[in-house]
């Protein structure tokens, strides 16, 4: 299974392509990060996940930008920016789609969801399809465990998945059709993921339930066989 | 007698719209605030500590006393930081806490807030899970507009703010300390403690650090006391908490029982082992807490029964692996996770896990010898123990509990030149007749 976990190292990371699109209303939402803040430095990582939405990745020019504002050197904020898996240095597509490989999704049959994308797409791990529309990458452990195999888009949960409705999601993503996580909201652009990250609302909230069947099956059973926590009245308080 | 489960944190989940305000507050939500506001923040110290509550993030800490660690002479301003970080491989009760009640999270949030005089509050969530992310956003907002956050909260004189705060990425950070280091901007790596963060945490001022859950539970104890949170649990591990199981169960899930149910009986409860197989091994908490297998299914999964037979009760996410799984295959793949998520600040993890991948690869493919699982616990215990954090203990968890279960499998593996088993026979989607 180790071919799994390679990773596209061969294509250089891109430097600066000349058309960087941070604008004035950019630095003044990074500014109103910083005021979160009580001290400007901890709106870093928001900062990136800002710059990440208007550029598609994290850029020279967006190292540049948070350094200058934060009074950091550009060699600090690329410490940070390499640090962390989700900041991406190569353009990602329209949809980043993650395989949970962690163990027990893997053997409940995210290594082999993964292997069939990686086959259906024709791309590796952390790399994007030829028409810029889907990153497929392996992820980590997503704190979905009882709906494995998870995976996810852009962030969203995509419950109790096989190899066929894996493929028959990534080819709706491609075509445009619309997609809705069955615990979250309609997947939104990457970027567009990336922008409610650093804090800024994309008001989407309300879509979706309240959770999925893994998350109520204790609440469910409890509620069938009248099963409650003690009432709090009938137990005395302590003078 | 409490009864088996025992719903709070999880009652309104099925509830209309739970993670709205309204809702929320129909079934009670804020009345704790009101309570805990007129009442003294020591008071509120002493009801969490007297209730018992232990940290519901794996080390099980008494929370109550650890608010109680506060300097309140340091001149420095207070913080309360909340770990929602949730990433231990297992781990899925945080995540659908807040998902479906951010506002359980929320008024936990101002509560413990007051009660160590913080000022300003931080929900540090993981930012692989953007739908979570926009319910605390929302929740905190609507918070914000009825007074519960903001200045002179409910006419009290009292001030906080509460920021939601999406992390990028990383496992450590959910270590405390690395968190901390992340929640200022940089590399999350862990720090040398002492000073502990009650002392020096957050911008170098008294922090207190909980998990979602132990948070979660605040409401709940000082609406309804110290005795009625004792009613449910063990003497020394009180309370009802979420059990996650996972993996080859009928029903897998959450589930809200009192500390010290058993394993057999929440499988039950979950509709039991994948039919047509038997259990072969779980975790209790994680995968950095040693393997268990059918011997233990009767332990309490409390703090101080999953301890007395080697393992650790940790966040309770108890990941259940059939007899069609190869032990050293699902070793593999988490020790692969501690190497590619080991911060590298310190040599024995940064060099050590990769070395336990190197020689577990060459187990697995079956090119190893006897003398590779000497090797690999020798590994170990120069690895245990030897760093900052706990992250190396983790990593090594798995590796000499399987070898302690299931050396026979590892030596299998060299008989038969590779793994004996196949892989789709452990999968969700395995057709009738695939076999270990």
């Amino acid at each position: 299974m180790a071919e799994n976990h390679t990773t596209a190292t061969d294509t250089p990371v891109p430097y600066s392509t000349g058309d960087s699109k941070i604008t004035d209303a950019t630095i003044a939402e990074m500014r109103e990060i910083m005021a979160r803040y009580p001290q400007a430095q901890s709106a870093l990582l928001p900062m990136l996940h800002l710059v990440q939405s208007v550029e598609g990745r994290v850029t020279p020019e967006g190292i540049e930008v948070c350094a200058e504002l934060l009074g950091l050197t550009g060699a600090e904020v690329s410490a940070v920016a390499t640090f962390y898996t989700m900041y991406k240095r190569r353009p990602v597509g329209d949809y980043h789609v993650g395989v949970c490989t962690n163990t027990l999704c893997a053997v409940m049959g995210g290594d082999l969801i993964f292997d069939r994308l990686k086959q259906h797409l024709d791309v590796g791990n952390d790399e994007t399809t030829e028409d810029g529309k889907i990153t497929l990458e392996h992820i980590e452990c997503n704190a979905a465990c009882d709906y494995a195999p998870v995976m996810t888009v852009n962030w969203e949960f995509f419950d109790d998945m096989t190899p066929e409705s894996a493929t028959q999601l990534v080819d709706d993503l491609r075509e445009g059709t619309e997609v809705k996580s069955p615990r979250g909201a309609t997947i939104c652009t990457w970027r567009e993921a990336e922008r409610v990250l650093a804090g800024f609302s994309d008001g989407r909230a309300d879509e979706g339930p309240t959770g999925g069947k893994a998350s109520l099956a204790g609440l469910r059973l409890a509620r069938e066989r009248n099963w409650t926590a003690p009432n709090g009245s009938d137990t005395p308080k302590e003078g | 007698m409490a009864d088996t489960l025992t719903p709070v944190l999880s009652d309104n989940w099925d509830q209309i719209n739970a993670w709205q305000l309204a809702s929320y507050q129909r079934t009670g939500g804020y009345d704790a605030l009101r309570t805990a506001l007129g009442m003294q923040p020591a008071d509120v110290v002493a009801a969490v500590k007297d209730s018992g509550l232990r940290g519901r993030g794996g080390a099980g800490f008494p929370t109550g006393m650890k608010w109680s660690f506060i300097p309140q002479d340091n001149p420095k301003p207070k913080y309360l930081v909340v770990n929602a970080d949730e990433s231990e491989p297992g781990t899925c009760k945080d995540i659908p806490l807040m998902m479906a009640s951010p506002h359980t999270l929320v008024e936990g949030v101002v509560i413990a807030s007051y009660a160590i005089r913080a000022s300003v509050a931080f929900i540090y969530v993981r930012g692989e899970v953007l739908h979570v992310i926009r319910r605390l956003q929302q929740a905190v907002q609507e918070a914000k507009d009825a007074g519960f956050i903001g200045q002179n909260i409910l006419g009290t004189g009292y001030d906080l703010d509460v920021v939601v705060h999406a992390g990028a990425g990383a496992y450590i950070c959910g270590e405390e300390t690395a968190l901390l280091d992340s929640l200022e901007g940089r590399r999350g790596q862990p720090r040398l403690r002492p000073p502990f963060p009650a002392v020096a945490g957050l911008y170098g001022c008294p922090t207190v650090i909980n998990n979602v859950e132990s948070i979660a539970s605040v409401p709940a104890i000082i609406k309804n006391g110290a005795d009625w949170f004792g009613s449910m649990g063990t003497e020394k591990s009180k309370g009802m908490t979420l059990y996650s199981l996972s993996g080859h169960v009928t029903r897998p899930g959450q589930y809200e029982a009192p500390m010290g149910i058993t394993l057999r009986e929440l499988i039950d409860l979950a509709g039991g082992v994948r039919e047509g197989h038997t259990l072969k091994f779980w975790t209790p908490g994680g995968s950095s807490t040693p393997l268990l297998t059918a011997e233990h299914l009767d332990v309490p999964l409390d703090y101080e029964g999953v301890g007395s037979v080697g393992s650790m009760l940790g966040t309770k996410a108890l990941q259940i692996f059939d007899d069609s799984v190869c032990a050293v295959r699902a070793v593999l793949r988490w020790t692969e996770f501690y190497k590619h998520e080991s911060c590298g600040k310190c040599t024995p993890c940064r060099e050590g896990t990769w070395w336990l991948v190197q020689i577990l690869e060459r187990l697995e493919q079956g090119k190893g010898t006897e003398e590779d699982l000497v090797t690999l616990l020798d590994l170990c215990e120069n690895i245990t123990g030897r760093s900052f954090c706990a992250l190396a203990d983790g990593a090594t968890a798995p590796i000499t509990s399987s070898i302690k279960y299931f050396k026979d499998e590892y030596l299998a593996h060299f008989e038969n030149g590779g793994c004996p088993f196949d892989p789709m026979a452990s999968t969700v989607f395995a057709t009738a007749g695939a076999s270990a």
